[in-house]
């Protein structure tokens, strides 16, 4: 307690200055004069009275200065001496605080950067409670080599029930519908998904309520929940919103609930984050298939587990169930199917595509932070050259080593806080335009933000770096030889024998840390190139695809469109309206599946080969796009075999496939797949409109495409014509002289000429579309990129700084050489040769580093091997130019020493 | 020359809680006075060392100091014992009696007493 007392008592004097001091000294004057009236009563003189009293006191000014030793906290005092004489020392060489702070703002303001993404998307990935109980509910049938199959109804029922979750939610993945009866028809994205949704989520709304998660409606239960940005667009933020109807596809529902400004749905695309309109449904009656098993639905399955349960743990009483259950339905669950059902954490299905690429990015700037704070240090131990003189007198004078140490070390930190601030402060300033860097594919973009966290963590780094890489320099400089030092008058100093080994390793690592960067930059470059240059196996030149939805009631009897007969006659007359505007020199309509990398998740089908599979549920499954007879023709993809679909191909004619090469392959090895027949859905009693035939034939091939992602080779694909298979989600595909601005208008026009109901967006250009599918790739490629230029560059400043230090340091052994007649170009060599030494111990260091990291990198890498030896070759090679460049200019200094001056200012 | 003792680390706390204790407030001087008196100049206080234990004592509650007019009316600081004060004024005088009592007890001992 007293202890405690006492302290605060020194921290206020610290604060209130010299108060006490100032009254000590009042009292001791007063007793002064006391002291002196007394003495003069006993008969002194006046001088000899005021003599005595000073005697009889004792010394005054000892006294003081022992209780200001014990009234004040001598540790912070220093630090306050040492930060003053620290900002002095700076400002007295502007030119190395300028470079120092620089260097160090350049390397923690990068890496808050880089930190500031992660923020956002690794480390808060959901933004609901208790993210770590959500977890994603995946269902396989690794037997028949289908991933993601969707859960069933009963399935559902069967996990509410398990006693693992304290709920599941079931949810579409996303989809687009029309908002009609506002002045434009405007295409919202919707989900619909179980009652408990919002539940699992555990978001509460800002007005009415959410769905109720008791609700037992078998369909649609016509309540729907809106999002903060379509009640204030649509709807300008009425108050009284809940309870009106939202009338979508035809269909009427009611407002229940408004969702909080900032609420974001789950998903991976844009497109599904920002769904605005929440539709509640049981999943288990009309337009839901009947319940059954077998019938997956397209659908996610989002769970929160029971407190206190890990995903481990859960899996393990999950995969009890799902044997038990395979015992209790054998027919159900065929044993070849082998089904499964795992558990994902719900944040890894959100960001885990980007994760690698984002800690590449981490460690790259982890590596440009680490070069720049060697540099720094390297720097710091080039002044102590300078500084020698005056730390050693200031030793001389009876300064501890710790003491010193002590202050350089605070001289570092506030280099390395200033360093840290600006750094912050530039991030500040330019995020509007580095934010535009950043590709939009990027999950969370919207909530990359220069937040608390991450100016806690740039003060951290700035800490940490300062003290590691300022308690080294310290240490050394700290440590001067007093005599030599002092003794060599006016001449600078000679640095110790430890400084310039610690100079040479921090330049050696410097280098080899940046050829690690050049690499990895090299090989994601050379990746990059490849993927560029890959042949899509479509010519996206001059495409423009405008997407289109036709409304679909959930009673199917109210659809206009239901049958591919009634839909042609929209899409012909759509199709001939396209091909008369203005550029346009051919137009094709396609699904939404059937635009090239346009989907993260495309829909698939079973895939059931007549005479094969003999069990639906062990049916691989297919990508299957549905596309008018221009569309290959369009997309310049080449028929190898057969026939493409003709107009001719109707509901009433047989039903008619093209495949793909890889899906020749894949499903009919070494045999002729043209003839061959297959049906596409689970069980003909199943389909809503029965009335075609079950099987349909294959017809042709088509040469492969990377249509769903530059980086895969073709995934199999079987291809059906759009007058046999009505389509609700639709793409309009234009080829021609197109002006991009008008041509979204001009399209609209001819559409809703036909139909007014129907809306027209989204444009989008094909090799926009090809380029922005590279995006992540190329934002990582470019800022690794960026770093190793850094890093180049600092390395490069780096070993310029050391051997100008070395010639400095060796000016008199140089000057004695030429004086006894040594050749120029032979000191130009040996400066030099230094150089290439210190290059070839970085990089020989730096390769060996560079292999390891490639080699964590190889996920990153395509169509270049991680040991690629034209990287490593070309990047040692321009390594070794830079530093001897960077030799280059001390050496010539060397050599032009003049001896007579040199050996005379000694 | 005999020098006289220095005063015992602590036993100055003492003096001039004790001081306080039977005079009423009293100003700086007039402390060190009495306690030299006291003592009967056997003790060599060097005044000074007083007021840091004066500002000590007050930080730490046992003594209140505030201003007022000394006996030939000049303005001097006054210090006044507390009821903290008193409290460590008994308990710091209950130790000494007890160190002193022990260390009587030492010096009346004879060698026959500790067979």
């Amino acid at each position: 307690m007293k202890f405690l007392r006492r302290f605060f008592v020194r921290l206020s004097n610290l604060a209130t200055g010299r108060g006490t001091d100032q009254r000590l000294q009042e009292e001791i004057a007063e007793h002064l004069v006391f002291q002196t009236e007394e003495n003069m009563r006993a008969g002194m003189t006046p001088p000899e009275a005021r003599r005595q009293a000073a005697l009889k006191f004792g010394p005054a000014q000892a006294i003081r200065e022992r209780h200001h030793a014990e009234q004040s906290i001598p540790f912070i005092e220093n630090l306050l001496f040492d930060l003053r004489y620290a900002v002095r020392m700076l400002l007295r060489s502007p030119g190395f605080s300028f470079v120092a702070i620089a260097t160090i703002a350049l390397g923690i303001g990068a890496t808050t950067a880089i930190y500031s993404v992660i923020d956002a998307t690794l480390l808060h990935p959901l933004p609901y409670p208790n993210p770590g109980e959500l977890v994603r509910v995946v269902d396989d049938l690794p037997g028949v080599g289908a991933h993601d199959v969707g859960i069933s109804v009963p399935e559902w029922r069967d996990l509410e029930s398990a006693g693992i979750f304290q709920s599941v939610s079931v949810s579409g993945t996303g989809a687009d519908v029309n908002l009609t009866g506002s002045a434009q028809p405007e295409r919202l994205s919707y989900k619909h998904a179980t009652p408990n949704y919002f539940t699992v989520l555990g978001v509460d709304p800002q007005l009415g309520r959410t769905f109720d998660p008791h609700d037992a409606t078998p369909g649609f239960n016509l309540e729907a929940v809106i999002s903060d940005g379509l009640w204030r667009r649509e709807f300008g933020a009425d108050p009284h919103i809940v309870g009106k109807a939202l009338r979508l596809d035809n269909d009427v529902y009611h407002v229940v609930g408004v969702m909080p400004r900032g609420f974001r749905d789950l998903g991976s695309t844009s497109e599904e984050r920002n769904t605005e309109v929440w539709l509640g449904a049981g999943m288990a009656g009309l337009p839901f298939p009947t319940p059954r098993r077998g019938i997956r639905l397209q659908s996610r399955a989002v769970a929160r587990l029971k407190p206190g349960l890990s995903i481990a743990a859960a899996q393990e009483h999950l995969d009890a169930l799902v044997e038990s259950l395979k015992k209790q339905y054998p027919e159900e669950y065929p044993s070849q199917a082998a089904w499964t059902v795992r558990l994902t954490p719900l944040s890894e299905s959100v960001v885990g595509s980007v994760r690698q690429s984002l800690l590449l990015l981490f460690g790259a700037v982890g590596l440009v932070l680490l070069i720049s704070c060697v540099n720094v240090a390297n720097l710091l131990l080039a002044r102590a050259s300078v500084r020698g003189r005056e730390i050693a007198v200031r030793h001389a004078l009876g300064a501890q080593r710790t003491r010193l140490v002590r202050q350089l070390l605070t001289e570092s930190l506030l280099l390395f806080l200033l360093g840290g601030i600006a750094g912050c402060a530039i991030l500040f300033f330019a995020r509007k335009f580095l934010l535009q860097l950043v590709p939009e594919s990027l999950p969370h973009m919207s909530d990359i933000s220069i937040n608390w966290g991450v100016l806690a963590f740039a003060l951290a780094v700035s800490v940490a770096a300062g003290t590691i890489f300022g308690l080294a320099p310290a240490w050394l400089m700290s440590g001067v030889d007093l005599i030599g030092t002092l003794r060599q008058e006016g001449r600078g100093s000679v640095g110790s024998q430890g400084r310039s080994r610690a100079r040479q390793i921090l330049v050696i690592s410097e280098l080899a840390l940046s050829l690690v960067l050049m690499v990895a930059a090299g090989l994601l470059l050379r990746s990059f190139w490849d993927l560029f240059k890959v042949q899509p196996g479509f010519n996206p030149d001059r495409v423009v695809a405008i997407q289109t939805w036709l409304p679909g009631p959930n009673d199917p009897s109210q659809d206009i469109y239901r049958t591919a007969t009634q839909e042609s006659v929209l899409l012909r007359e759509v199709l001939r309206r396209s091909r008369v505007l203005p550029g346009v020199e051919e137009a094709a309509i396609g699904d939404v599946d059937a635009l090239p990398l346009g989907h993260s998740n495309p829909g698939t089908l079973p895939l059931i080969r007549e005479g094969i599979e003999t069990m639906d549920n062990q049916a691989p499954v297919i990508h299957s796009p549905i596309v008018s007879p221009e569309y290959f023709h369009l997309l310049g993809m080449p028929l190898l075999r057969g026939r493409l679909f003709s107009d001719q191909d109707l509901e009433d004619t047989p039903q008619v496939a093209v495949v793909n090469q890889a899906a020749a392959r894949t499903y009919w090895p070494n045999q002729d797949p043209l003839g061959k027949r297959v049906r596409l859905h689970l069980d003909s009693r199943e389909l809503l409109n029965s009335a075609g035939p079950a099987w349909t034939t294959i017809v042709g091939v088509i040469a492969d495409a990377r249509t769903e992602s530059l980086a895969d080779a073709a995934t199999p694909q079987i291809y059906r014509s759009l007058y046999q298979h009505p389509a609700k989600s639709l793409a309009i595909f234009l080829r021609g002289q197109l002006d991009p601005s008008t041509i979204l208008e001009q399209e609209r026009r001819q559409v809703q000429a036909v139909d007014p109901e129907l809306p027209v967006f989204r444009a989008q250009a094909l090799d926009t579309v090809l380029s922005t599918s590279l995006s992540v790739r190329r934002f990582s490629m470019e800022m690794v990129a960026f770093f190793a230029a850094t890093a180049l560059l600092l390395a490069g400043l780096g070993i310029y700084g050391t051997i100008s230090y070395v010639v400095n340091e060796q000016r008199r052994e140089i000057a004695v050489r030429l004086a006894l007649g040594a050749q120029r170009g032979n000191i130009l060599k040996m400066v030099l040769r230094r150089g290439l030494a210190l290059a070839a111990a970085g990089a020989g260091l730096g390769v060996a580093g560079a292999l390891i990291v490639s080699h964590l990198m190889t996920g990153l890498l395509y169509g270049v091997s991680p040991t690629d030896l034209p990287t490593f070759a070309g990047v040692t090679l321009v390594l070794t130019t830079v530093a001897l460049a960077a030799s280059y200019v001390p050496a010539l200094r060397a050599m032009r020493l003049d001896p007579i001056t040199a050996l005379h200012s000694e | 020359m005999k020098e006289k003792p220095d005063v015992l680390q602590g036993t100055l706390t003492l003096m001039v809680l004790k001081t306080l204790d039977v005079l009423g407030a009293q100003h700086g001087w007039g402390i060190a006075r009495r306690i030299e008196q006291i003592s009967e100049d056997l003790l060599a206080v060097n005044q000074g060392t007083l007021y840091p234990l004066l500002l000590k004592l007050e930080h730490e509650g046992s003594i209140v100091s505030e201003w007022g007019v000394s006996e030939n009316n000049r303005r001097a600081r006054f210090y006044r014992l507390t009821a903290a004060g008193r409290k460590q004024l008994q308990a710091e005088a209950r130790d000494w009696e007890q160190t002193a009592a022990i260390i009587a007890r030492f010096f009346n001992v004879k060698a026959e007493d500790l067979t």
